[in-house]
């Protein structure tokens, strides 16, 4: 579906999410709520071309989060995930 | 949160790739793999962020080195290559990424492959493996286009003859050394397949790279067995804007 458009991962997007998240989220595991995969956030497929970041499975491409800054505010949408698991363990 | 770093020094690797050592009074420590976001402000208030991978050891207190290569056309690269001079405050974002990382309690065997400016946090893994005093047996397969092109050339040439548990093969794309055995070419699965180690030693593979070149390479490794769960990724390119 996407795969023409350039990508990189969600090891990318760590920096932008930690204006969020307390904790690293590039080591979390996320479940797609589309195919049901189980991966960590760092193996998403990350688009930053437009004007926020998507996160996409890595295996359905489904759209598992998504991240815009504005002037407002922060905008988080992380309806494509069922949950995500931080590991605090270590 | 942003933090100043000064930069302390400055090094061509390559005829357009540069590092930077900072200092960073406040950095609270690294892991060999991590990355910093990189934030630059002209007087008129535009900002632009980019990310770049700690070259440096895990132990460097309060110093962080990153090796910056200039893409044609880039926003920042230029400028960190070529203008940023020794003295200069730069903004900085991290450590950042707790999955493409090396642990130095980590005993299992480690093959790295770099793609081109992907050798930079395979380095910092390593130079921490150095640091840290540890002999976990680690291999790198470095893909770069020609001789001129290798980052950290003496200290890569250096290694094995110190330390026989580090073995590190080339694979020249564009042009080799005369006495090269291989032509040059891409990384394929032949030389996956006999430079690194086999799947059932379960090695922890690291792959860092242009995203087309982290595909193939993680493909191929998994073609040969290894665990999905045993390969982490990290891949680069040219990023959107952003502020």
């Amino acid at each position: 579906m996407s795969s023409q458009i350039p990508y990189l991962d969600g090891n990318a997007a760590g920096g932008e999410l930690s204006k969020v998240f307390a904790v690293d989220i590039t080591a979390a595991e996320g479940q797609c709520g589309s195919c049901g995969a189980t991966r960590r956030f760092a193996e998403a497929h990350l688009y930053m071309g437009g004007p926020g970041i998507v996160a996409r499975c890595c295996v359905c491409e489904h759209a598992l989060l998504r991240v815009v800054s504005t002037r407002h505010g922060i905008f988080l949408d992380i309806n494509g995930m069922t949950y995500v698991r931080f590991d605090t363990t270590e | 949160m942003w933090r100043v770093g000064t930069v302390l020094a400055l090094h061509d690797e390559t005829a357009t790739a540069r590092t930077i050592r900072l200092e960073v009074p406040d950095w609270p420590g690294h892991l060999a793999g991590q990355h910093v976001d990189l934030r630059l402000t002209a007087s008129d208030g535009y900002s632009a962020v980019r990310s770049y991978s700690i070259a440096s050891a895990q132990d460097s207190e309060h110093r962080v080195e990153i090796t910056v290569e200039r893409l044609p056309n880039g926003e920042v690269s230029p400028y960190l290559t070529q203008q940023v001079a020794v003295g200069d405050r730069l903004e900085l974002r991290g450590p950042i990424g707790g999955w493409f990382v090396w642990r130095s309690q980590q005993a299992e065997a480690v093959q790295l492959i770099a793609g081109g400016a992907g050798i930079v946090p395979l380095m910092a893994m390593i130079r921490s493996r150095t640091s840290a005093g540890k002999t976990a047996p680690f291999r790198l397969l470095y893909s770069v286009r020609e001789p001129d092109g290798i980052f950290y050339r003496d200290e890569l040439r250096a290694l094995p003859e110190r330390d026989r548990s580090v073995m590190v093969t080339y694979a020249f794309t564009r042009a080799a050394p005369k006495d090269w055995s291989r032509p040059p070419s891409r990384v394929d699965a032949a030389l996956v397949a006999e430079v690194t180690w086999p799947a059932n030693l379960a090695p922890s593979c690291y792959v860092c790279g242009p995203t087309p070149f982290v595909e193939t390479v993680a493909n191929f490794l998994s073609a040969s067995g290894h665990n999905r769960d045993r390969i982490r990724t990290e891949r680069f390119g040219p990023t959107g804007e952003r502020k």
